[in-house]
This record gives structure tokens, sequence and C-alpha cells, in this order.
């Protein structure tokens, strides 16, 4: 019934798609045009834009003939590119390899719970189709790389940074460069988010950070997780920044890094260093002439998954469906520590375990309380069992290797559960939420 | 810490997510001791040994930040003011802010 009734819609909207094509092109065949351009439907439609001294029918027609290519299409393109639609941008391609998942929907508002499960620049193409007909939309499913960054970005006048992930911040910068084209870098996180204009009459991402931070240093927001109206704060303001270079406007955020704080509604503009002249890709001797591998360069992948650790060897280890089995059985008392975030421990967790977030794991208090437990157990068995629970047996192998730092003794023995709360909820507990 | 009237008294804030290795405390005002010129390279080894609460390997590199930390002194890029050699003065504000890549 189901699967049957999201075919019918399916073949539903496509038919209200073919409709609307053709009404528009009725329309359209009807409008008039201005020798200056724009149709007399344009005008009235950007007429509030208009209006404005700075922007005026020339800067209308300039934003008619400009073309932004917005990489990313999350928490800062949606907003970006629906900001930029409505502005009357004559072409904005979008790229994306990803699909549409639930947990995007709270801040990627291009996308409907129907897009579920579909590539996100078509929804993303589709959206703003119906929201402004005037503006041509370039879907490129696909991974930016070394191998294809040039050709897709050498037909845009302006690039939006709107990605989750160093290497592919590095990617952009470096083809943007090479490219002579200005980058509008946006990024965000929990309640905060930071902009700026690369490459435009200043410096470049490399001249301010020529050394990429280690991996270990980066959060991402399916760890740290972010705050739609904070990121979209930022989307925003991309967009804004992207039409003052098109209206090739003064006051344009390069050299200058702003800062924007949800939690206190603060926004800090701070002045960055200039343009480095010995800059590795846009210095005076630059090392760098052509796009190299991102991946390398900054020991991470270029996206923001989270990617199986194998820290500990095999018999440091023990899979969903064995500890599930001691679970049952109740014949092996162990002690369980769940290593999330206790806003994770929240959501959903397993009786009897005990929280100590991955982050306390070695502060003193958390350590004792560990340890209290263990001598609990210590004076009923001779071997006390300890396992480790995180969200996808990544964190747990860590807090391993640091209890067994910790508690060096060879009758208490600490092992990790393989693939973490999220294996145990796809197995054993399909009432658990996966987030 | 020194808490006379002679010390020298600067701001010291983190934000992008480099506040949660100082208990999550953005802003601190500290009164630094009087008995040295104050640089800012050493102000690095002071915020390690007397704000820092975890992991100095997420805040330090050798003698320096880590690359993805910027420092800014009253809003301004430490590279425009000679980074580690520049000398604090009174009424300071040096933020360390870690870059964000999500989106």
């Amino acid at each position: 019934m189901e699967k049957e009734l999201v075919k019918e819609i399916a073949e539903l909207r496509k038919l209200l798609h073919e409709k609307e094509n053709k009404l528009a092109a009725l329309r359209r065949e009807k409008e008039i045009l201005q020798s200056y351009g724009l149709s007399n439907n344009e005008v009235c439609k950007y007429s509030r834009q208009i209006l404005i001294p700075e922007i005026n029918i020339k800067g209308q027609v300039k934003i008619k003939n400009s073309s932004v290519l917005i990489v990313g299409a999350g928490g800062l393109g949606c907003p970006s590119a629906l900001y930029l639609a409505g502005a009357g941008v004559g072409c904005i391609g979008i790229v994306d390899y990803d699909d549409v998942e639930v947990n995007n929907l709270h801040r990627q508002l291009l996308f409907t719970e129907d897009n579920i499960g579909t590539p996100k620049v078509d929804a993303a193409a589709e959206f703003i189709t119906r929201l402004n007909r005037n503006v041509k939309i370039i879907p490129y499913k696909l991974q930016l790389s070394s191998s294809n960054a040039l050709q897709v970005i050498e037909n845009y006048d302006i690039v939006l940074d709107c990605t989750d992930n160093v290497a592919t911040r590095y990617l952009l910068n470096d083809a943007c460069v090479l490219s002579g084209k200005p980058l509008v870098s946006g990024s965000a996180l929990k309640f905060e988010g930071q902009l700026t204009v690369y490459n435009y009459k200043g410096p470049c991402y490399r001249c301010i950070f020529p050394t990429p931070p280690a991996p270990y240093t980066v959060t991402n927001c399916g760890d740290g997780g972010v705050v739609g109206a904070a990121v979209g704060t930022i989307g925003l303001l991309q967009a804004l920044e992207a039409l003052k270079i098109i209206l090739e406007m003064p006051g344009v955020l390069t050299r200058r890094l702003l800062l924007f704080d949800g939690t206190e509604t603060t926004f800090r503009n701070i002045k960055l260093r200039p343009k480095n002249l010995n800059c590795a890709i846009c210095g005076n001797n630059r090392t760098i002439h052509k796009l190299i591998d991102y991946e390398q360069f900054c020991g991470a992948k270029a996206n923001d998954k989270n990617p199986d650790l194998k820290i500990l060897r095999d018999d440091e280890r023990v899979t969903v469906e064995d500890y599930h089995k001691m679970y049952n059985s109740q014949l092996t008392p162990h002690i369980l520590i769940d290593v999330r975030s206790p806003e994770e421990f929240e959501i959903c967790q397993i009786k009897n375990s005990i929280n100590v977030p991955f982050t306390e794991i070695e502060k003193d208090g958390c350590l004792a309380l560990i340890e209290a437990e263990v001598n609990k157990r210590q004076q009923e068995d001779d071997i006390v069992e300890v396992f480790v629970l995180c969200r996808r047996g990544n964190d747990s192998q860590n807090a391993v290797k640091r209890l067994q730092k910790y508690f060096d003794n060879p009758n208490v023995k600490i092992r990790d559960i393989e693939g973490g709360i999220h294996a145990w909820s796809r197995k054993f507990d399909p009432l658990f939420p996966i987030y | 810490m020194s808490s006379g009237d002679d010390g020298l008294h600067v701001i010291i804030e983190f934000g992008g997510g480099a506040e949660l290795l100082f208990d999550k405390q953005k802003r601190h005002v500290v009164n630094l001791p009087a008995d040295r010129e104050w640089t800012l390279k050493l102000l690095l080894f002071w915020i390690r040994d007397n704000l820092l609460k975890e992991r100095p390997e997420l805040f330090l590199q050798g003698d320096t930040v880590r690359p993805g930390i910027l420092v800014l002194v009253n809003d301004a890029d430490w590279e425009l003011l000679g980074q580690g050699e520049y000398r604090l003065q009174k009424g300071d504000t040096i933020l360390f802010i870690s870059t964000l890549h999500g989106g």
C-alpha cells in the first residue's frame, strides 16, 4: 500500500511538472522585453531591489547575466541558492554527490520529506525552478575532485564554498585561484558560523591557513551538531556577498572574517592578514601549479562521513551478536560503559549502562567512577569484564585504549562493542532511533 | 595567578569550539604577573599552564598554536602584529578562534 502510494504520487508529480512547464512556456511567449534586457515581468518581480540605487536596472541586468556555482547543497548551500535565485541570478550551478537524508531536513530547507533518497541537486533544482523560472539551474551530481573541479568552475563568475570538509575547501580554494574566481566561503557548527571572501582583492584560503588542521581536531555536523538558523544565517550572507561582487560594490568581506555567535547573537568582524607573497598557490613563487591530491594533503577524506576505525585487536572487541548473547543470558556479569555524549545517551540507552562521555573519560572524577564499579565487581568475580559502547564503534576503541592504560591489570578485561549502538539498534532493538 | 594591581590585565577569549578546552568558558579576564615583559608567545605557555583544562595537543603544537586556530589581538590577525613577538598591552583582548569546517 505504502509503496503503491509513493509510486502514484511520483507519477502525479511528474505530470504536474510537465503541465507547469507547458504553462510557463506559454506565458514566456507573451512577455514584453525592454531594450535594456529585462522583461516587464522581471522588472515587476525585482522592482523592490531595482529601486535601490546600488542596484537599479543596470545592476539587475548584471545579476541576470551572472552565474554562481554553489558547492555543497547542505545547510549553507540551500539558503544561498534560495536567495540567489530570488534575486534573479541568471545561472546557478549546484554541486553535491549526496542524496537527501531525513537528518538533513531541519536545516536544508530546499528539501521536503518526499525528497528523501533522491539526489540533493535534483530536489534543489526542482524547488528553485518553482520559485523562479527565470533562473537556469544546472545540477551536478558529483563529488568535486582534482580531475573535474576546473572544468566545472570555469563556467561560473563566482564560487560559493558551502562544503562540509577540509579537503574540499583546499581543493576549491586552489581551483578558484588557478581559474581566477572569487570564493565566498562559509562554515558553521552548533550555534556558530564563519564567513569570508577569498581570492578577491585579498588573500586566499592558503594565505591564512597554509597547513591543514590535523583530522582529529576537526568536528563535523554529524558529531558536533548544528542549528539550522545559525548555519542558515551564514548561507544567506554568502548569497549577499556574491551579489555585492556581481554588482561590483565596495565593502565585500575580503581580508576580513566574520564570526557569528548565535548563543550571544554577536557578529564580530576581524581583520585578516593580506595576501601572503610566499603563498604556495597565489604567491609570487608558487609551488603548486595544478590541483593536487587533497585527501592526501589533509590526511582526511573529502566528505564529512565518519570512517570505520580499526585500532583494537580482534580479541579486544566483541560483536553486537556476542554481546547480545551475554546480555540476555545474564551469565557474564560485566560493566557496560557508554561513552557517547549525555545528549546522545538521552536519545536511547542500553539498560544498566553507565554514561561516561568520551571527552571526559580521562578526567579524575570519571576514572574514579569507573574504578569504583570495577572494585565492586572485583569483590564477586576474579576477572572483571568491562565493555565500552559508543555510537558507531570508533570512540569506543579509543576509550578502551585509554582505560587499558589506566587499569593496567590482567584481571580487568576491557573490550569494545563493534558497530556501537547503531549496530545494536539495527540488529536487536528496532525500537531504538538511529540518529 | 597573581591578583595584585601591578599585573597586566588582559582579556582572553575562545571561540569556534576552542572554548571546549577551557571548561566551555569563552571569556577569561586575567591579571598576568608583573615580573616580565609579556609577549604573545609567553602568553600561549601561560594559557597552557593556567587556563587549559584538557588535551593540550588541541591547542598548541610545538611553541605555537596548532593549525586551524587563528590568534587575534583586538580583532586583528596576529600576523599583522609580529605573531608571538607581539608585546601585550594593558587591556588587550586576545581571541583564539578555532576555524569551522561544517556546512
